[in-house]
């Protein structure tokens, strides 16, 4: 059976609260936070971007779980803010966990779901019997221009599941996709913010591939909302998890421990996969995880998870490394000029 | 191996040169040394020079013949080599004349020191000067010179005895004498309030902690002590000639506060001239940065570990002092021309012991030693001179 | 311009602090060496994978730094002595105030430099208080 063998995140320590950004603005900071759902979000060191992040959720993941790194076949990295346009990140991933040389890799871009892209390869590698484990991160450094509505929400972290069948912590009983063209969000090649529709982004973008993916997943296994414990689904803001988990049939209190975003923003890559993680970091043996992923462009991943006995096992450690909540305890709060000189939007002499 | 003597001297103001070149720099020193020696060009038998970096400053390599061929004696194929140990090059520049000489092999050698700093940007020379540490790992993971020497700062300040003023003395010193040296390159003199106030660079190493980048030149000519009389009737006499090495970077040093190496050459050369500590009538040490020069003092065994700051404020160090330290303004105050610094300090030595030091004369000096140090203690070279 | 080749050849130093040992004096290094310095051609080298976890021995605040380093400063740079017994260079991550002697520290992944805009990026590691 195939499923999640072990999983971390890593946030960054810094933190901008939404009416810091407002005051610089002139915006109403009670308005922005009122209509996101959001107060705070997190933003990397000076010397932290996607790579390190995917390091450190990968390191965190193999702390809690005794893996050979050399029987890891396969690394595959999703993200937008990949640090080179050409040399992957999984590359330097692999490296760093002692992965490599044997092992296939590659970067994955899919707007907010490129992370959740690599954990279907993954469980495709495993389930033919390619490879033994494959590690798919979800990663980013998200960046929103300078005064637009995304540069409130746009977050910095990710998350790393080693997929797997000796023994998972929770299977993936099943996965299915909806993808259409759609052009609700982008970044042209050389440009440094992404643009995007406006109001286009929630009805044609999030709701429509989120409602198809997941009315897709509920028909093929024959399950509704009441027949799981938890469900997650990618979370740009507050509202729009809040919105789509109803209309699906699903409660607050299912939502409740994967919602992340409200202290943590968006981080693109690592939003549904960190929002698992939390979920993950309470669950049982027995409970069942509904989760549907969104990128822009535009896709939503589906997947009907089920907690097994092994998370509560002596083989699983989930205290060898920081939980969500941990990870958004004690942060360290930044003013605008910090966070813009931590991301990059001071233009330097070159 | 036969005595050897200085018999001549010569050397640049020391300073922001921007009207000078390199090649300008080393002929101006060579010129004055051979003056002051009664040299005649064809009497040279062999050049060396010490250079740290002149491929990173004025991308030039080659520096040996370079100097030969603009001393005019490239014609006359003279020997000419370029020494290298980042800061202690001139130590070593020295050395080698002193070798060639004592050896037999040479008779009239000139020892030469030269370093033109000033025509990159700060950011460049920093780096330049991080090669003198351990590039791979000290310099990749952003260590910088100031930075190694203000760890051995923490690490001395936490162990031994040794206030922050105490420490901003030794700038305040070398200052001192700096304004009395006509070739320093600071000539006025500050407190313990100026170094106190000005800006951190690497804590607790403040601006006026640290010697600053200076363009200049020196040069002296040995000759055997037998034949010195035939030159200059104040010949001074080599005494000793040291030099050790260590590991090049400072997190493999067996004691972050002790420069082992300046143990160990200060040893041989006491050794060498059958002298002790105690025997020293002026010393220049390798006061890069202020805390070095307190580690010098002890290092050289002037005094115990931790001894030395209360030495420096007791006046124990200055120029009325027991043994003044750095009469020629130390690296702080009369500049530091990296590869030059080496031959300043034996300039400044003789002219004591000639009794030609002007308002900065340590009375009746007739035993000096210098003490010239390349990266943060992984080469040291230890002189003794005397007359 | 820095090498790439030069930085190449140190990654498994670099991202995961791979050293060396004498398995003739039992002495460890890192950074790794070819030659033990007390046993010379006498010591037999093999390579020896560090925890990570160490102490500050020593430290500073770095705030002129050289031009590859200006953007990050102020940085704390330490000796770190690992628990094997080696001393090396490296960064901390944490406020200079937080900084001091005998601090504990562990490793975590960080971006060291990069060779300018287009050039390579030089991931490397450096310390955070406390233990993993």
């Amino acid at each position: 059976m195939v499923g999640i063998i072990t999983y971390g995140v890593y946030i960054p320590r810094f933190r901008i609260r939404v009416e810091e950004i407002a005051r610089v603005w002139g915006a109403n900071a009670d308005d922005i936070r009122g209509g996101l759902g959001v107060h705070s979000k997190s933003v990397p060191d000076l010397d932290e971007d996607t790579a390190t992040i995917a390091v450190e959720a990968a390191r965190s993941a193999l702390r809690r779980r005794a893996i050979d790194p050399a029987g890891i076949g396969a690394v595959y990295v999703g993200s937008e803010s990949h640090p080179y346009a050409v040399k992957p990140t999984a590359c330097t991933v692999g490296e760093a966990i002692g992965a490599t040389p044997v092992m296939t890799a590659a970067d994955y871009e899919f707007a907010c779901k490129a992370g959740t892209a690599a954990i279907q390869t993954c469980m495709g590698l495993v389930a033919s019997g390619m490879v033994t484990y494959g590690l798919a991160i979800g990663s980013d450094v998200a960046q929103g221009a300078p005064s637009d509505a995304l540069e409130y929400t746009a977050a910095a972290g990710g998350a790393a599941f080693l997929i797997g069948d000796r023994d998972p912590i929770a299977v993936i009983h099943r996965t299915c996709s909806f993808t259409t063209d759609t052009p609700d969000f982008w970044r042209r090649e050389g440009q440094d913010y992404p643009r995007h529709g406006g109001r286009f982004t929630g009805e044609p973008g999030y709701f429509r591939h989120i409602e198809g993916a997941s009315r897709l997943l509920m028909e093929q296994t024959g399950k509704g909302p009441k027949d799981y414990t938890y469900a997650v689904f990618h979370q740009p803001n507050a509202k729009f998890p809040q919105r789509v988990a109803k209309t699906l049939g699903f409660s607050p209190d299912q939502i409740r421990p994967g919602l992340v975003v409200p202290s943590l923003g968006n981080t693109y890559s690592g939003s549904s996969m960190i929002g698992l993680a939390a979920t993950l970091d309470h669950a049982k043996p027995g409970d069942t995880i509904f989760m549907a992923s969104f990128g822009s462009g535009a896709g939503s991943d589906a997947f009907d998870i089920e907690v097994t006995d092994a998370i509560a096992s002596g083989e699983f450690c989930r205290e060898a490394a920081p939980s969500v909540a941990a990870l958004l305890a004690d942060p360290i709060y930044v003013d605008y000029a910090q966070y813009a000189r931590h991301k990059g939007k001071i233009v330097m002499q070159k | 191996m036969r005595d050897v003597a200085v018999i001549g001297i010569g050397c640049t103001p020391f300073g922001e040169k921007w009207g000078s070149s390199f090649r300008d720099l080393f002929v101006q020193a060579g010129t004055m040394a051979l003056e002051d020696a009664g040299v005649a060009g064809e009497e040279i038998g062999a050049m060396y020079v010490g250079n740290m970096s002149a491929g990173r400053f004025i991308e030039q390599e080659h520096v040996g013949a370079l100097i030969a061929d603009y001393a005019g004696l490239a014609t006359a194929h003279i020997p000419s080599t370029r020494v290298e140990a980042a800061c202690a090059s001139g130590g070593l520049s020295f050395r080698q004349a002193f070798i060639a000489v004592a050896s037999g092999l040479e008779e009239i050698v000139v020892a030469a020191g030269v370093e033109k700093m000033t025509d990159v940007g700060t950011g460049v020379s920093v780096d330049a000067l991080a090669g003198a540490a351990d590039r791979e790992w000290e310099g990749f993971v952003g260590a910088t010179f100031p930075g190694l020497y203000a760890m051995i700062a923490t690490d001395y300040m936490n162990r031994y005895p040794l206030t922050r003023e105490q420490l901003a003395q030794v700038a305040v010193k070398n200052h001192y004498n700096g304004a009395r040296n006509p070739i320093a390159q600071f000539s006025q003199e500050i407190t313990i309030e100026t170094v106190l106030s000005s800006s951190l660079v690497a804590d607790p190493l403040r601006l006026f902690d640290c010697s600053p980048i200076t363009d200049g030149a020196a040069a002296v000519v040995l000759a055997p002590l037998e034949r010195a009389r035939e030159y200059t009737d104040t010949p001074v006499r080599v005494l000793a000639s040291a030099q050790a090495s260590d590991t090049i970077a400072l997190h493999d040093r067996r004691d972050i506060s002790t420069l082992d190496a300046t143990v160990a050459a200060g040893k041989r050369a006491f050794e060498m001239a059958q002298l002790s500590p105690r025997d020293i009538d002026l010393v220049e040490v390798h006061d890069c940065f202020t805390i070095a020069e307190i580690c010098a003092i002890e290092d050289l065994g002037f005094c115990r570990k931790g001894e030395a700051g209360r030495l420096t404020e007791e006046g124990v160090t200055a120029l009325g002092g027991d043994l003044p330290v750095n009469t020629s303004g130390g690296l702080k105050a009369c500049g530091h021309p990296v590869g030059a610094t080496g031959i300043k300090q034996v300039c400044e030595v003789v002219q004591q012991l000639r009794g030609e030091a002007g308002r900065r004369q340590v009375d009746g000096a007739r035993i000096g030693m210098t003490h010239n140090v390349g990266g943060t203690g992984a080469t040291v070279a230890v002189h003794i001179l005397g007359v | 311009m820095s090498s790439v080749a030069r930085f190449w050849r140190k990654i498994p130093q670099r991202y995961n602090l791979v050293g060396t040992r004498c398995a003739t004096c039992g002495r460890y290094f890192f950074p790794p060496r070819n030659l033990c310095p007390d046993c010379r051609r006498a010591g037999k080298i093999v390579e020896h994978r560090f925890a990570g976890t160490g102490t500050v021995v020593t430290y500073t605040v770095i705030r002129t730094a050289s031009e590859q380093f200006e953007q990050m400063t102020p940085y704390v740079l330490a000796v770190v002595q690992l628990d094997e017994g080696p001393r090396f260079t490296a960064q901390l991550v944490c406020r200079p105030e937080e900084a001091r002697i005998g601090l504990r520290v562990r490793p975590v992944f960080r971006r060291i430099s990069a060779d300018g805009e287009s050039g390579v990026i030089h991931y490397g590691t450096k310390f955070a208080p406390g233990t993993p």
